[in-house]
């Protein structure tokens, strides 16, 4: 009974599976005003979820080869679920106000993370697409979840038509390649594709499988349901859509790329390059002309996909380590973006555009410094940590040789820092309109502040997020020789 | 004391200020801003004093670098808490130390909305500026280099003049993308040396083809910051629209921190590549000096014309750091100090014509020495050191500067000359328009002197330029035994070039 002994691997899995489906029992047969209960449960299970990870212990293949269990899993999946619990958190008070305070919500939150745990520990291309289905069709409801609302509806569906497309690619490229590999599992793969003589087949299948990936990060050329999907949704669930399932995609990709498709370094190297450049060139430029606050937030997730892919293009350890790094760092800033976001209502109606932030410095001086702060990192400016987040993926690009790569990101980063400070420049220069509502909920001050303060104070003490960052690294490329870091460490 | 981590107080300081200040309740604003002015100048006033002991402590005899604070930050990558100064960058903390004040002061009655934030961003500017010019490690180098556009970028935004917002996105962007290639330079630096101390880089020796690329990354970033023509256009706008303190702090020190990365990195890091680059920044260099003298010439706006004899003055001072000889480098980093409190001076002086008028067109003006005999003066002083006249500041540095470029290339000092003739021409007409002549507008009748505040923020300027100027010895005895050094690092690989 070896699986049977497997299933402790798997603790926080089987919790969420279970206390997902209690939440729902519990949602259904409790009439009166379960929602509230549920979702501070629901908080809570992820919460739980979330310390249980951190005693999973690894590296194992368990169940045969399908999952697999490491340092990075452990990673990535804390990043998950702590972008997740910080969004619900501070979500609470804002979906109550938009009328759609139903139960259902968070128990689809954790069956979604629950998706995302799975693929980030999948090691089969069968347990890769099982997860992936999981989470993207609890992400659909969500997308749809203001059922009453034309946009929210259109959002759901049209995520759920070009999701499903996304699917089909994948799904028939993991067919292919099995069709010409004779396995779905990671590990035989990797030890199949080695180098030279990989049949065309292969490639092709290889292709169908990054295509469908890339919808998921929203990397260029899918990225087209990004902005609409962003705008539809209702905003704490947007919030949730740029956090959690990029760093669960990203995650698998990561996994993907380095893992069964190793050998094919040359081959997929290009794809990426290209999504990434096209993905920064895209997010940058596209945004540049958005008036709705969420749609250019859509453009900017973008082309932070893009960055984030240039470490991947590295292809190295360095390259992963970078991605780590970008993916925490990137989840902190915009949790704090989103909460600013959620607080811009008028009159107990939600405003979106940026013109309403028209003066928010003088009339809410707390919450536009944090908002600019924010604003500035994403930018990329130091000494705010998405400086840094920038600075190891193209420390990877040029410990790579990918010099014109590192060029044009950075100039894609400047690019994308004009419509980031144009938010700032219209919260501090623009003369102020009528001032929002209070803030909603007390819980989102906690969760601006914290990530606020992560954002601006990450350059004093980095050794723990790198050296967490490090072993993930080193949990995905075992042999890879890493110059930087042995160096250093020697 | 010796032991004691004076940079770390002088970065740290302001911010322990800028924090002060954000604790200020601003329940009465008027007592909030009054609150606010006050930390910030004693906060100031304090890192000034700090600063100085630095320079007292200083010992002028040796090349290595000084008060070095060395802690690790980054381990994992090796990068470090770096500190350190030498006889280059001593002055120029002590100018950013000095010009802050003068600032502070400076806006005490101007700024009138949002006193608490613009006070926090000065001293956080101030703490920036300072560890620029401290930083051993590239990567702090770099934090701080960039991180400044984000206090200055505020700055221009909010408290500047009608087209602030055209004028800070410009500054903001231009400056950014040369700096992101200097990022690039950097990280590639730090893979072909493992390191990113800025000590040890200098003794690296890249290769030819690599330094090339890597200068010209550095290049892009420094030229932007200097400002080199042709990309010098975002500074006649953010001057003008900049607040009177922010022009004086960006042309007093911003400026001056492109001008130190050819100094600190460009030359001893990259000798092969700044020789084989250094006619193409005396074509600039000279194009700037007689171009940008010649649009100053037609300017109607005061502080336009200040701005753009900032470029040409800063054309000297590229001339002469690629001049690469001790005359050359010495009579540049000369320059730097002088025209950090010169130009930044003159801004004042515009200002304070500025705040009583409101207008800082050149022909609104006219016999305002018959009103205003004390600002006719100080006027005068400053006007004359930007002309370089014997006996200020401004003579010694171009005089030095001309000195090594005629070793380096006649025609080159022969063309800059020509740029002091020009400087004279614009100069002395533009004091003329403003200060003689007769009193024809009729609000100029009643206008007020210098009042105190004023005549104490002139009053170190003013001994600054007249000590620079009659006895520049201890100022260039100090940067001697660093300069020696530079300049053999910078020739030492060029004989190993030749073989």
């Amino acid at each position: 009974m070896q699986s049977f002994a497997d299933l402790g691997f798997i603790l926080p899995e089987l919790w969420l599976a279970a206390a997902g489906m209690g939440l729902l029992m519990l949602g259904v047969f409790v009439r009166c005003d379960a929602a509230r209960a549920v979702f501070w449960l629901a908080v809570l299970v992820l919460a739980a979820a979330g310390v249980l990870v951190q005693r999973q212990a690894g590296p194992e293949e368990i169940f045969g080869g399908l999952v697999i269990v490491d340092a990075f899993s452990v990673f990535m999946k804390t990043l998950v679920v702590a972008g997740t619990v910080l969004v619900l958190a501070m979500s609470r008070e804002v979906i109550r106000r938009e009328g759609v305070d139903r139960f259902e919500y968070p128990v689809l939150v954790v069956f979604a993370v629950l998706g995302m745990f799975i693929m980030i520990s999948a090691n089969d291309l069968l347990s890769l697409y099982v997860g992936l289905e999981m989470q993207s069709l609890a992400l659909y409801v969500c997308a749809a979840f203001q059922r009453d609302d034309l946009r929210s509806s259109e959002a759901g569906l049209k995520y759920f038509v070009l999701g499903a497309v996304a699917s089909g690619m994948l799904l028939y490229g993991c067919s292919v390649v099995y069709g010409f590999a004779g396995t779905t599992s990671f590990t035989a793969l990797a030890s199949l594709l080695t180098g030279s003589g990989v049949s065309p087949g292969i490639v092709t299948g290889l292709v169908f499988v990054a295509a469908g990936l890339a919808f998921k990060i929203s990397a260029v050329p899918f990225h087209m349901w990004t902005p609409d999907v962003y705008e539809g949704a209702p905003t704490p669930v947007t919030a949730f859509f740029s956090v959690a399932p990029k760093v669960a995609a990203m995650a698998l990709l990561l996994r993907v790329m380095t893992g069964p498709f190793a050998g094919l370094f040359e081959q997929w190297q290009q794809i990426v390059v290209l999504l990434a450049v096209a993905s920064m060139l895209l997010g940058a430029i596209g945004a540049i002309g958005q008036s709705n606050i969420k749609r250019l937030m859509a453009y900017s997730s973008i082309g932070h996909a893009g960055f984030a892919l240039v470490g991947l293009a590295a292809g190295n350890a360095a390259g992963v380590r970078g991605v780590a790094i970008y993916m925490a760092i990137y989840v902190a800033m915009s949790v704090g973006a989103w909460g600013c976001i959620l607080t811009m209502r008028r009159q107990g109606a939600r405003t979106e555009s940026i013109a309403d932030l028209a003066g928010l410095s003088q009339n809410h001086p707390r919450l536009a410094l944090c908002f600019a702060v924010f604003m500035f990192s994403l930018a990329g400016i130091p000494p705010l940590a998405g400086f840094f987040g920038k600075f190891y993926v193209f420390m990877a690009a040029i410990d790579a040789g990918l010099y014109v790569l590192a060029v044009i990101a950075v100039l894609a980063s400047v690019v994308a820092a004009f419509y980031y400070i144009r938010v700032v420049k219209v919260m501090y220069f623009d003369e102020p309109g009528e001032a929002f509502d209070r803030p909603p909920g007390r819980e989102i001050w906690p969760v601006i502040a914290v990530t606020a303060a992560f954002t601006l104070l990450f350059f004093v003490y980095t050794g723990p997020l790198l050296d967490g960052a490090a072993s993930a690294a080193a949990a995905l490329l075992p042999e890879a020789v890493d110059t930087v870091w042995d160096a250093a460490q020697r | 004391m010796q032991d004691w981590p004076l940079l770390s107080i002088a970065i740290f300081l302001p911010l322990v200020g800028a924090a002060l200040v954000l604790l200020i309740r601003i329940d009465n604003e008027e007592r909030a801003a009054v609150n606010a002015r006050w930390t910030a100048l004693w906060t100031s006033i304090a890192v000034l004093i700090v600063v100085n002991v630095i320079w007292f402590m200083f010992d002028p005899s040796t090349a290595r670098f000084q008060f070095v604070e060395r802690a690790p930050w980054i381990p994992a990558y090796g990068i470090e808490y770096h500190l350190g100064i030498d006889g280059i960058s001593l002055f120029l903390i002590v100018l950013s130390a000095l010009l802050t004040p003068v600032c502070i002061l400076c806006s005490w009655e101007e700024v009138r909305i949002r006193t608490k934030e613009y006070m926090i961003a000065f001293l956080v500017m101030e703490s920036f500026m300072i560890g620029v010019f401290c930083a051993l490690d590239f990567v702090l180098f770099y934090l701080f280099f960039e991180a400044i556009l984000i206090p200055m970028f505020l700055i221009i935004g909010v408290w500047g003049g009608p087209r602030r917002i055209y004028s800070a996105f410009k500054f903001f962007l231009y400056t950014l993308v040369g700096s992101v290639l200097l990022l690039v330079a950097m990280l590639t630096m730090y893979f072909e040396a493992g390191t990113t101390s800025i000590p040890e880089l200098m003794g690296i020796g890249f290769r030819e083809d690599l330094q090339r690329w890597l200068w010209l990354a550095m290049f892009a970033s420094f030229a932007v910051k200097v400002p080199m023509w042709p990309v010098h256009t975002w500074l006649p706008d953010a001057h003008v629209e900049a607040p009177t303190a922010g022009s004086v702090i960006l042309a007093g020190v911003l400026l001056k921190m492109g001008a130190y990365g050819f100094v600190r990195f460009s030359l001893p890091m990259l000798p092969d590549a700044s020789e084989f680059f250094a006619p193409l920044v005396f074509v600039l260099s000279i194009v700037a000096i007689v171009y940008t003298s010649l649009v100053a010439l037609m300017q109607e706006d005061m502080k336009k014309l200040v701005a753009y004899s900032s470029v040409a003055h800063m054309g000297f001072v590229t001339i002469g750091i690629f001049s690469l000889n001790q005359q050359g480098i010495e009579g540049s980093i000369f320059q730097m100090l002088s025209h950090g409190v010169v130009s930044a001076a003159l801004f004042l002086c515009v200002g304070v014509i500025y705040d009583r008028i409101h207008s800082r067109e050149i022909a609104r003006y006219g016999g305002l020495v018959n009103r205003m005999p004390r600002y006719a003066l100080v006027f005068m002083i400053f006007v004359l050191a930007a002309v370089g006249l014997p006996g200020t500041s401004g003579f010694v540095g171009e005089f030095l500067v001309l000195l090594g470029a005629f070793q380096t290339n006649t025609w080159v000092a022969l063309f800059a000359t020509t740029g002091i003739i020009l400087g004279a021409a614009y100069m002395l007409w533009l004091y003329r328009r403003v200060v003689f002549g007769e009193l024809l507008h009729a609000d100029l009748k009643s206008i007020a002197d210098c009042n105190r505040r004023e005549l104490l923020y002139f009053a170190p300027l003013v001994a600054a330029v007249l000590v620079m100027g009659v006895w520049p010895d201890p100022f260039l005895d100090v940067m001697h035994a660093s300069v020696e050094q530079l300049v053999a690092q910078a020739q030492g690989t060029f004989v190993q070039g030749a073989r």
